[in-house]
C-alpha cells in the first residue's frame, strides 16, 4: 500500500480525474472530500463489506424451504 | 435452451431472460450472465448464473412486504444501465432464507436494478440509511398490518 502525507487542505490525485482532498482533522476522525466523475462510485468500505457478507449468505439461501414462506406472501398486482 | 439451474434442476430458457451484470454482484465480481426466472413460489424470482448451476439468488420486490419502499441511489450508480427512460427501470432486493425460513429477509442496502429493455444490470448501493442488509419480511408486514389497523 502507497502512504503518503497530508496536511489539512492538501490532497492526492488517483490518475488525472479523481481528487482526494483532506477537508477537516479532529481528534482520531478525518473528513474527506472527494472529487470523481460521475460514472465513479464512491462508498465506505464497511458498506460494501456488510453487501458481500450478506450476498454470500443469500447464495446459500436454503432453496427447500422456500416453499414454506411462498404461501405466506402473494405476488402484488 | 435448456440450462440447469439450483432450484428446478435443468429447465428450458428463453435468451431473453438473460440478463448482463458488467460489474457482477458484490463479492461475486466475476460473474456477468444470470438468467431471471419466475418462481414457483409466491411472489419471488430467481437469478440464476447461466453458467453456475449451483449459484442462484432469491429476488424479491421491497413493495411486496413494505409499501413505502422507495429506490433511492445516486443517478451515477445507474450509469451502467444505459437508461432511456425510468420506465425500463426494474429493481429488486436479495433475500436470504436460513434453515428458520421464518427469518426469510430481503437486502435493501445492496439492491439489484434491471434495465429491462437491454437486459443490463447491477447491483447498486441504497442513499437511504434506514434500508440495511437484512430487512425480515414476516416482520415487516407485520409492522405493515399494524399500520393499517391504525387507518382504519
Amino acid at each position: 500500500m502507497l502512504v503518503l502525507t497530508r496536511k489539512l487542505n492538501e490532497s492526492i490525485m488517483i490518475g488525472d480525474e479523481i481528487e482526494v482532498k483532506i477537508v477537516e482533522i479532529r481528534g482520531d476522525s478525518i473528513k474527506l472530500g472527494i472529487s470523481a466523475p460521475k460514472r465513479i462510485t464512491v462508498h465506505r468500505k464497511e458498506i460494501y463489506l456488510a453487501i458481500q457478507k450478506e450476498n454470500i449468505d443469500a447464495s446459500k439461501s436454503a432453496v427447500e424451504r422456500i416453499g414454506e414462506i411462498g404461501s405466506f406472501l402473494k405476488k402484488k398486482k | 435452451m435448456k440450462i440447469t439451474t439450483r432450484a428446478y434442476g435443468e429447465i428450458e430458457v428463453n435468451e431473453k431472460q438473460k440478463i448482463c451484470f458488467p460489474d457482477g454482484l458484490i463479492g461475486f465480481e466475476g460473474i456477468h450472465h444470470y438468467y431471471l426466472l419466475d418462481s414457483k413460489e409466491g411472489p419471488f424470482y430467481w437469478l440464476q448464473a447461466a453458467e453456475h448451476p449451483q449459484l442462484a439468488f432469491l429476488l424479491v420486490d421491497p413493495r411486496v412486504f413494505m409499501e413505502s419502499y422507495v429506490l433511492s441511489v445516486k443517478e451515477s450508480e445507474l450509469g451502467v444501465l444505459e437508461l432511456e427512460s425510468r420506465d425500463d427501470l426494474l429493481d429488486f432486493a436479495i433475500v436470504t432464507v436460513p434453515e428458520d425460513p421464518s427469518k426469510i429477509s430481503a437486502n435493501l442496502m445492496g439492491p439489484i436494478v434491471i434495465n429491462r429493455k437491454k437486459r443490463i444490470a447491477r447491483q447498486v448501493i441504497s442513499d437511504k440509511d434506514e434500508y440495511e442488509v437484512k430487512h425480515y419480511i414476516l416482520k415487516e408486514m407485520r409492522k405493515e398490518t399494524t399500520k393499517l389497523a391504525e387507518t382504519c
